[in-house]
């Protein structure tokens, strides 16, 4: 067991799992929302020669996916160093 | 220097670095063969998995398709990036802990049957088989287009190259092959577009070109002039698609959830040395994608605008077909491009486009002024000769475009021949040959696979494109849903999972086959009125990948759970601690 405890197993998963689903929150809003559902009301609003919501469909949105893995890789750094579960 | 000499030099040249570095990395043992001895820097990786994910679809057919969809392209842009981020949270550091060598090696481990080994062997098999033809094919026509050689001594060269570091090295050749390939594409990608996006807007970065004022009209972006123009033409506004908002929504979740399951780009992740790594790898990889993904919907409206303004004159009245640029002449003899004065496999759309195709004059719409035939797939290659751009650019974009094609063909190859030797023989038919013996049939295993697709490429079966839609489907409705219970979920057994996998799977195979054909006559109509929910064959995956989990779920709950050994593993997989190196048992 590489866990002090099974109650600290418990917790490093569970803290795995609400930064996970967090993150997935964020990468639907930006997609599914923005780039899809949300599209013809963004697009109203123009910013710098785009419409907004064609603009998150075509670019915002990837440059998002790009911003989620990296805050995730070091989050989840920290969180391994915390329950000391890291790689050595 | 002309252009055929120049493409020579530059594809020559690449071709000769392939190989060179094919050689200085020739594998030694299956654990090199197969995952490059796990040794791999994570920004390699990335490049790597970059250069293998995206194709000659990417590189050479998605612009044009964008051009031609506009705001509906977006489909592909989020689809084909967006399943990284599910990657890495949800997939790559989790299998990487695993530590073995393929998808079915996890699938029929987790789920302690020989059963779900060989449903994810034939699954990884097929979506393998249906990418690498079109791929072949994809060096073909650049090679024909560009080198004056036919289609089919194009994809014969093709197959030598790949075979060379392919076979000798396995994954290491294939991994540093790749991080070189991608420099190639990349730099093929982006000199023409930042090229264009300067001559059109003055602005450097295409990513910014494409909402920003046009040089010739001040006060006018890309993007609106494009809009007037299609709209006067006939045709859907630019920014504006045309596909239902459902379909939208179940296209880039498809492609999504897709792009996360497809076993050749998962085994990219079993190549680092660590969990970590694993987890920023996938960062890096989408970083080179997004690369080249963000710069795509930016030459897709630069090659929209130009190509009409060519075709329909500056005064937007039609161009004389006699005094036609060169690009025009070239495409021609391809039959990519057609006036319908001078083809007669081109009709006019109307009587306007008749009068006008009678007066030798060429015109480009969606009504019926049209007498042009313009196949989207030409949009990238056919871009720089579009604007003008040197020779030595258009010799780039050919070498950029075989490099797309080969990285591909190179990982989908590595892994039809792990899925034999490694899952069908040494897993299963033929437990006892050593690590040597193996290694030698997977090396047989790639020599096969690539006459396989070798053959395909130069008789390419009628429905390579439509079953595209076939390999994202299965790889969203059978491996995405298993692999991620398999992690999240202890408790999951074989019957859920296995019942699961082939409900997904019939589900959303007959959904394709009942619409598209494919091997015999569509039983339905293909239109939207016809389509469950208004969802089209291409994002049903998504729904048969909701019922899978649905079934696999009610079936778990029903039958015992997974054995005690099974669940302590998913619970060793769950944090990094304690990874090895990928291995055998």
């Amino acid at each position: 067991m590489a866990f002090e405890s099974t109650e600290k197993a418990k917790a490093y998963w569970s803290e795995n799992l609400r930064l996970m689903l967090s993150l997935l929150a964020v990468w639907f809003v930006v997609s599914y929302g923005c780039g899809i559902l949300l599209v013809d009301v963004l697009n109203t609003v123009n910013l710098g020669g785009f419409k907004l919501g064609f603009w998150f469909a075509q670019q915002g949105a990837i440059y998002v996916f790009v911003a989620l893995i990296f805050v995730y890789v070091a989050k989840m750094n920290a969180l391994d160093k915390k329950y000391n579960v890291h790689e050595d | 220097m002309d252009l055929q000499t120049l493409t020579y030099i530059v594809v020559g040249a690449t071709f000769a670095l392939y190989i060179g570095i094919a050689i200085w990395a020739k594998a030694g043992s299956t654990n090199e063969f197969y995952v490059a001895g796990g040794g791999v820097h994570p920004v390699a990786n990335g490049m790597a998995t970059a250069a293998d994910w995206m194709s000659a679809a990417s590189f050479l057919s998605m612009a044009g398709l964008i051009a031609f969809m506009g705001y509906d392209g977006a489909v592909y842009l989020m689809g084909w990036t967006g399943g990284y981020v599910l990657l890495a949270l949800c997939l790559a550091p989790y299998l990487r802990k695993f530590g073995k060598f393929t998808v079915p090696d996890f699938i029929g481990d987790r789920y302690y049957s020989q059963t779900a080994r060989t449903v994810a062997v034939i699954c990884a098999i097929f979506v393998c088989f249906t990418y690498v033809a079109g791929q072949m094919r994809g060096v073909g026509v650049v090679f024909s287009r560009f080198l004056e050689v036919d289609v089919t001594m194009g994809v014969i060269i093709g197959m030598v190259v790949v075979f060379f570091y392919a076979v000798l090295g396995g994954m290491k050749g294939i991994t540093y092959t790749q991080v070189a390939q991608y420099v190639v594409l990349i730099t093929a990608y982006l000199v023409p577009a930042v090229f264009i996006s300067i001559m059109l807007t003055g602005n450097v970065l295409p990513q910014l070109g494409f909402g920003s004022d046009l040089l010739a009209e001040p006060g006018t972006s890309v993007l609106a002039k494009l809009d007037g123009l299609v709209t006067e033409l006939g045709f859907n506004e630019y920014t504006d698609g045309s596909k239902s908002t459902v379909d939208v929504f179940f296209i880039t979740a498809a492609l999504m959830v897709g792009t996360a399951g497809l076993p050749h780009v998962i085994v990219r992740f079993f190549t680092v040395p660590k969990v970590s790594d694993a987890r920023i790898s996938a960062g890096w990889a989408l970083v080179f994608i997004a690369l080249l993904y963000t710069t795509a919907p930016a030459v897709a409206s630069f090659a929209r605008l130009n190509m009409i303004d060519t075709i329909n004159g500056p005064a937007g009245q039609g161009t004389a077909y006699a005094e036609r640029p060169q690009w025009i002449r070239n495409w021609e003899k391809t039959g990519l491009i057609g006036f319908s004065a001078a083809d007669e496999a081109v009709s006019a759309k109307g009587p306007a486009g008749e009068q006008l195709a009678q007066d030798g004059v060429m015109f480009y719409s969606n009504d019926e002024r049209n007498n042009m035939k313009i196949d989207r797939d030409i949009m990238v290659l056919a871009n720089p000769e579009i604007a003008g751009l040197p020779n030595w650019v258009i010799a780039l974009v050919a070498a950029g475009g075989i490099a797309a094609a080969l990285s591909t063909s190179a990982g989908l190859l590595l892994v039809i021949s792990t899925s034999i030797s490694h899952d069908l023989l040494k897993r299963n038919l033929m437990p006892n040959i050593t690590d040597r013996q193996e290694l030698t049939y997977a090396r047989i295993a790639a020599a096969v696979a690539i006459c396989i697709a070798g053959y395909l490429g130069i008789n390419p079966p009628g429905f390579v494109a439509q079953v595209v839609a076939f390999a994202f489907g299965l790889a969203a409705s059978s491996f995405f849903p298993a692999i991620i219970m398999g992690i999240f979920s202890k408790r999951m057994n074989k019957e859920g999972a296995i019942a699961g996998m082939v409900v997904g799977i019939t589900f959303t195979a007959g959904y394709i086959l009942a619409y598209k054909g494919v091997f015999f006559e569509p039983l339905i109509a293909n239109t939207p009125e016809n389509w469950l929910f208004g969802i089209s064959p291409e994002g049903i995956g998504t729904l048969g990948m909701l019922l899978n989990f649905i079934v696999a779920f009610t079936v778990s709950r029903v039958t015992a759970e997974a054995p005690t050994e099974v669940q302590d593993m998913v619970e060793s997989i769950r944090f990094p601690k304690g990874s090895g190196a990928a291995t055998h048992h």
